[in-house]
């Protein structure tokens, strides 16, 4: 009996020490399966972190099946690893844990509208692998208002959300411009637009994507007007875990691959033409000529899969975005029409 | 001597009393005590009656003849022409699937319907008496076994589904249930045990309930998930329904035994006494004597809590669980849906009242059945 005490005083020891180790670490300690595609492919699923609900980029239908621009690219990234869209478990995460469940591994792969910075790059324990949607934080208004700039947003009260990068740029503008204001926070979107459209604030702020969604849902988008500053640069970006370069690859370059597919004008529908498509790039990216998908460490095949299954970047973002009143503006291809999606070469 | 009585007796059916005047007993005499007694009186009556039937009428000319109650191919702008006028049930015609059972496989949906059959099932079962015996518990084992066999599948040819990808209604009624099942024989544990004269038990039975009492239950849930996570090994992963369920259990657990602990306190120390005299083991004093006495005289404050937590379950959407009310409210995110709160909202808050006035309906029953002997 004397053993088991000292054995009991030596494992609480243990214990504590493991503790004191442990969460100074926590960050580092949680480099969950270093290698995320072997762990995707022993799993035959990959589990993507998506928004809860985000119009346009990630929300289920009335069928309860997950459908948006966010999703079509883990649908892309599934359809790259396994040659099949529809092996993604999707986990919705609010923007509190959605870090925390990528660090944990708790989720592969993150496309849930999040802003690439240099602190969450640095600090989170996360890669941003592609900025798949460049956006930014404008103003709307009531075109009763008068207001045509958000230069006369002096004294406006201004609804905002709380917690995001969002109440944080309004107030650095707000100071930089010397323009006093009247926050009005509330925290969910659809009551934050309900405010706004009853007249309790002036002005309603988020990122032009969430405006102009939320002005094609009203009864007359023509009582709104999105004022034309931009305040802030918001490049969303589709995180993975830091330090899987390789997985990080496969998610960039099927990113690219969208991109350069419409630069080269292969659609879902025309891949099996294109297939024969002499220009030696397609060739190489389809897998005819080369052996770039190997380099991936994916089938050679992976860009025809891909493309069957979403289609190129125009598809993908007509098939979401579009719908919801959101032009292509920075988002348009720059070889074509000097946008900021551009993509390295494939060779 | 026959006769007079007959007389007499002929005289007191004569005299048959009359009822009172119409105007003081009865409805009307109701009416004239308690609504119309002053001026002051009847101008208030009048004016609630009239602002009641202008609200009534407008209520229902809003929910029943101005709606809309489906339309074709989520083309939404029958019910935006409306232009708040009339309700647009449309999206409870639509989304009613997706809200009481979230992102579950839609040809799948007969699974979590036939759980909530089962539970509301569970529930009328525990409810009546002439069921309150041992055999009791295996159903409810054996039940709860049921749900999670239909829930999960994988065996009997049901196809599996994640955690993930349930919701909805059936969310609602796991999180509760099970947390409350669990909590209860917890919170007793716990309220006997600070109770107790061994000083360690007791310490740690006060820490339990001051350390979990002095949290929110959105930080607990928020602890669950975004730190715990961090604690666990390499590539582990714990359910997040499980650890936002062990997160309710232990929230609840804590409050109930506050609420079990009053109804220990509330009782003579006589009882005590008498069960020693007898000679009774501390469990038998306990499971005899004391508790059955003890709950029942706390039932008000136990409903109110099971009442509470019933609704507290909502609070599992900061950590991206689609219960009864996320669902509600994600199903209105989608552009063409986009407005239609109200609907919805209306649609969950009855769900949940039926559950809620149900509750309490029954406690009040048992209430005054099981304390029958103190009305005398």
């Amino acid at each position: 009996m004397p053993h088991f005490g000292l054995f009991l005083k030596r494992a609480l020891g243990m214990a504590a020490l493991g503790l004191t180790l442990a969460v100074p670490g926590l960050a580092q300690a949680q480099q969950a399966p270093a290698n995320t595609l072997d762990a995707v492919r022993a799993r035959g699923q990959l589990i993507c972190g998506v928004n809860t609900g985000l119009a346009g980029f990630a929300q289920p239908d009335s069928q309860g099946v997950w459908r948006g621009f966010d999703v079509d690219y883990c649908r892309a990234i599934s359809a790259a690893i396994f040659g099949d869209p529809n092996k993604v478990r999707y986990v919705p995460t609010t923007a509190q844990v959605r870090f925390t469940a990528l660090q944990s591994g708790e989720v592969d792969v993150l496309a849930r509208n999040t802003t690439w910075t240099l602190s969450r790059d640095t600090a989170l324990g996360l890669d941003f692998a592609a900025t798949n949607f460049y956006d930014g934080q404008g103003f709307m208004v009531k075109t009763a208002l008068g207001v045509k700039s958000a230069k006369e947003l002096e004294g406006a009260t201004i609804c905002v959300q709380p917690g995001t990068t969002t109440e944080q740029n309004l107030s650095d503008w707000a100071r930089a411009n010397r323009i006093r204001f009247t926050p009005v926070v509330i925290e969910r979107l659809e009551e934050l637009v309900a405010a706004f459209v009853a007249g309790r604030c002036d002005a309603y702020t988020t990122d032009v994507s969430g405006l102009a969604a939320t002005r094609s849902a009203q009864p007359k988008p023509d009582d709104y007007l999105i004022l034309p500053e931009v305040i802030s640069k918001e490049p969303l970006a589709v995180g993975v875990r830091q330090g899987d370069a390789r997985f990080a690859d496969i998610v960039r370059w099927t990113h690219y691959l969208l991109l350069s597919a419409e630069e080269f004008g292969i659609t879902q529908a025309n891949l099996d033409r294109m297939a024969n498509d002499p220009r030696p790039e397609v060739q190489r990216m389809l897998g005819k000529n080369g052996e770039l998908g190997k380099m991936l460490g994916l089938d050679n095949l992976w860009a025809v899969n891909v493309l069957k299954a979403v289609g190129n970047y125009g598809e993908v973002f007509d098939r979401s975005l579009k719908p919801i009143g959101i032009q292509r503006g920075p988002n348009a291809l720059w070889t074509t029409t000097g946008g900021l999606q551009y993509s390295p070469p494939f060779r | 001597m026959s006769d007079i009585t007959l007389n007499a007796s002929a005289k007191v059916a004569e005299a048959a009393p009359r009822s009172a005047p119409i105007s003081q007993v009865g409805f009307v005499g109701w009416m004239r005590a308690n609504l119309f007694s002053g001026w002051l009186s009847t101008a208030v009556t009048l004016l609630l009656a009239y602002l009641i039937v202008r609200w009534a009428i407008g209520f229902v000319d809003w929910a029943f003849i101005n709606a809309v109650w489906s339309v074709p191919n989520n083309q939404t702008q029958a019910c935006r022409d409306l232009r708040g006028t009339g309700a647009c049930w449309a999206v409870i015609t639509e989304k009613h699937r997706f809200i009481l059972f979230g992102t579950y496989p839609y040809e799948e949906h007969w699974r979590p319907a036939l759980c909530i059959a089962l539970f509301v099932g569970l529930y009328i079962v525990s409810a009546m008496r002439r069921f309150w015996r041992k055999e009791l518990a295996l159903i409810w084992v054996g039940v709860l076994t049921l749900i999670g066999v239909l829930m999960w599948g994988g065996v009997l040819g049901l196809t599996y589904v994640p955690q993930e990808r349930w919701g909805g209604l059936v969310i609602t009624l796991i999180l509760a249930t099970f947390g409350l099942a669990l909590a209860f024989p917890l919170a007793i544990l716990v309220a006997l045990g600070r109770r107790s004269k061994l000083p360690a038990i007791k310490a740690l039975c006060v820490i339990y309930v001051e350390l979990i009492r002095g949290v929110p239950l959105i930080s607990l849930l928020f602890m669950a998930s975004v730190m715990f996570p961090l604690f666990l090994p390499e590539g582990m992963n714990i359910d997040k329904l499980l650890r936002a369920q062990i997160a309710i259990i232990l929230f609840a657990g804590a409050y109930l035994a506050e609420v079990v602990r009053g109804g220990l306190q509330s009782l003579s120390k006589g009882q005590y006494e008498a069960a020693d005299a007898l000679g009774l083991s501390y469990w038998q004093k306990t499971g005899f004597i004391i508790l059955p006495q003890a709950l029942r005289l706390v039932i008000p404050p136990l409903v109110n809590t099971f009442i509470g937590f019933f609704k507290d379950t909502s609070l599992v959407l900061i950590i991206g669980i689609f219960d009864l009310l996320t669902a509600g409210k994600t199903a209105i995110i989608e552009p063409a849906w986009q407005g239609f709160g109200i609907e919805v909202y209306l649609t969950v808050g009855a769900i949940y009242f039926i559950f809620c006035f149900a509750m309490s309906k029954y406690s009040q029953g048992l209430e005054a059945e099981l304390n029958r002997h103190r009305a005398r």
